[in-house]
């Protein structure tokens, strides 16, 4: 049975169905002929659904669009938005029952205390055994699953073990082994999400794909870093990254691991690495040593500057900020005031002043 | 000897060699694994800690990179890397408010709340993931164990294990005195003051100094109060770069 396009109204007292262009068109279901309902989680090409399980008919019931059914149910579909709120509200009347309470204008179904406990009953058993073949059906969906999982991993143990054994062929005779078979050893490892066991220093941690994108994250992030003053954390990167992509994101571990290769492929942009540990992405043509000196001119205008402020009025994020102050200070141009109000950075007068 | 070496060389490359025949078993392996249970594992939070739990077991990384089978075929990449990135703007806009430290409890509900309400479910056990791959970014991600549950650390502030010991025992009550911390953890005033100090400075305790014995050092994290305040449209803007 279908209803296409209308708008659903839920009162106190019932729930109202009425056809978006013909506006004479209402169907009502009383509230009191609700047992329980349940949600239907969207799917592709699924909208959302509430399934709302009702009572049998009672015979003085009034006209509607069909005398029976077959079903003991109709299902609402919300083509577009609104069915967790809509649910949330048809629970909240149906929990609350205020139809008990408040009078109405219309004449509306009663029903009978004891007649209406047994109705109830046979309804709510129903339900209740669909519930539990659900569950069953769960339960053996998860078991299989994993079953199968296990099955899976076993297969990947063998993959681990034989990597094992390969790594340490390659440490007893590092001389002999190929360029080429290290890449390419490296590569299955990455597939298969294995740690690299063979030694960093003698061929760093990337891969042909961490080349590949070290290129392709100097060609996107040119722009960006262009629009920021020449200079991101590596963290915005990261996000400014896979943002982006929307799908086939990259993995912090791959984002670092192409950077480390920026230097060495003699790209545009390159990774810097601060004392505290924060990872930057410059472009070359960025001195983080000049922007000292702008910035010991800013503090100087100011007298005194708090991370904060100086992000503020730079407009840069507050992690560069203390990172160009800290340097700053590291270089010599700024002191540091460090009390519980926070670090407060002034020029060196020492230097300045001999 | 050289009669020797040849032999290594050769035992490697079939070893590469073979190993490549059964990556792409595996890899077919893996496609009818997904075909069946690709569904399950982004429907259920206890099937992901199971699956989790197994690759670490065996040693294997499936977060590792995007590039990894995992990823590709079971699509768990981009479950978490996305989550990764959710993660980092809540931590950025709330940085101000708390210092760069937040409970578990408020990053997964205001997480939940910038998802949206179609969007996928994740548990605690998901940011705990995320926040672990988050690490190697440089920017400071942590994990401290509190009471219970966990404070996540987003800024590059050092926090050792004094600076540890105390927020833990600040959890309790929200807030903790010189007093108690020599009584429990059995310090030197001078200690304690210094990482008190130090997290006064970083932003992540505040100083009540009008408590009626003596000053208390709150937590901004563990405002209650605080966590159902959204997230304003100025704390939004200073989230995305």
């Amino acid at each position: 049975v279908k209803f296409g396009s209308g708008v659903l109204l839920l009162s106190t007292h019932r729930l109202i169905w009425r056809d978006q262009k013909n506006h004479e068109c209402c169907i009502a279901v009383p509230l009191s002929q609700v047992v329980f309902i349940e949600e239907q989680a969207a799917g592709i090409g699924k909208s959302a659904k509430i399934v709302v399980h009702l009572h049998p008919a009672s015979s003085n019931k009034e006209p509607g669009p069909f005398q029976s059914s077959k079903y003991s149910y109709i299902k609402l579909s919300f083509k577009e938005h609104g069915q967790i709120e809509f649910y949330r509200r048809l629970s909240e009347e149906i929990t609350q029952r205020r139809w008990e309470s408040m009078p109405t204008g219309q004449a509306m179904q009663v029903n009978k205390d004891t007649q209406a406990g047994r109705i109830r009953a046979v309804g709510i058993v129903g339900i209740e055994r669909k519930l539990e073949e659900k569950r069953k059906e769960t339960d053996k969906n998860i078991s299989e699953a994993f079953e199968d999982l296990s099955k899976l991993m076993e297969k990947a143990k063998e993959m681990v073990e034989l990597s094992k054994s390969i790594a340490n062929k390659i440490k007893e005779k590092q001389g002999d082994i190929t360029e080429d078979e290290t890449i390419r050893f490296k590569s299955y490892l990455l597939s298969m999400g294995i740690a690299n066991p063979v030694t960093r220093e003698t061929y760093g941690s990337g891969t042909q794909y961490h080349m590949q994108l070290a290129k392709q994250l100097a060609g996107m992030l040119q722009t960006p870093l262009e629009e920021r003053g020449g200079i991101m954390s590596l963290t915005e990167v990261y996000c400014l990254v896979n943002r982006a992509r929307g799908l086939e994101l990259l993995s912090p571990e791959d984002l670092v691991n192409a950077c480390k290769m920026l230097e060495s492929l003699k790209l545009p942009i390159r990774l810097r690495i601060f004392d505290s540990g924060v990872m930057v992405i410059e472009l070359q043509s960025h001195n983080e040593e000049e922007m000292v000196a702008s910035a010991l001119e800013t503090v100087s205008e100011k007298g005194s500057l708090t991370a904060d402020e100086f992000a503020k009025l730079v407009g840069m994020s507050v992690l560069l900020a203390k990172e160009r102050l800290l340097l700053a200070e590291k270089m010599g141009h700024l002191c540091r005031d460090d009390s519980v109000e926070g670090l407060r950075f002034y020029p060196n007068l020492f230097l300045t002043q001999s | 000897q050289a009669k020797y070496k040849e032999r290594g060389t050769v035992l490697a490359e079939d070893q590469l060699a073979q190993m490549s025949k059964q990556l792409d078993m595996f890899k077919t392996n893996l496609e009818e694994f997904a075909s069946k249970h690709k569904q399950e594992i982004r429907k259920n939070p206890e099937f992901r800690v199971q699956f989790q739990d197994m690759c670490a077991t065996i040693g294997v990384d499936p977060l590792a990179s995007g590039k990894g089978f995992w990823s590709e075929m079971l699509g768990v990449g981009d479950f978490y890397y996305e989550l990764g990135v959710q993660i980092i703007e809540v931590c950025l806009a709330l940085k101000h408010r708390n210092g760069g430290l937040i409970t578990l409890e408020e990053l997964h509900q205001q997480v939940l709340k910038g998802r949206g309400k179609f969007a996928q479910d994740v548990s605690q056990d998901d940011l705990l993931r995320a926040i672990k791959k988050l690490k190697v970014l440089g920017n400071g991600f942590g994990i401290i164990p509190v009471g219970g549950t966990y404070l996540i650390q987003s800024v590059p502030a050092e926090l050792n294990m004094d600076h540890t010991v105390v927020l833990q025992l600040a959890e309790k009550k929200g807030f903790v005195t010189v007093s108690e911390i020599k009584s429990s953890l059995k310090w030197e005033t001078e200690r304690a003051k210094q990482v008190l100090e130090h997290l006064l400075k970083e932003g992540m305790a505040w100083l009540d100094e009008q408590a009626p014995e003596e000053p208390q050092y709150w937590l901004p994290a563990l405002f209650t109060e605080l966590y159902s305040q959204e997230i304003t449209p100025e704390e939004a803007k200073e989230a995305i770069p």
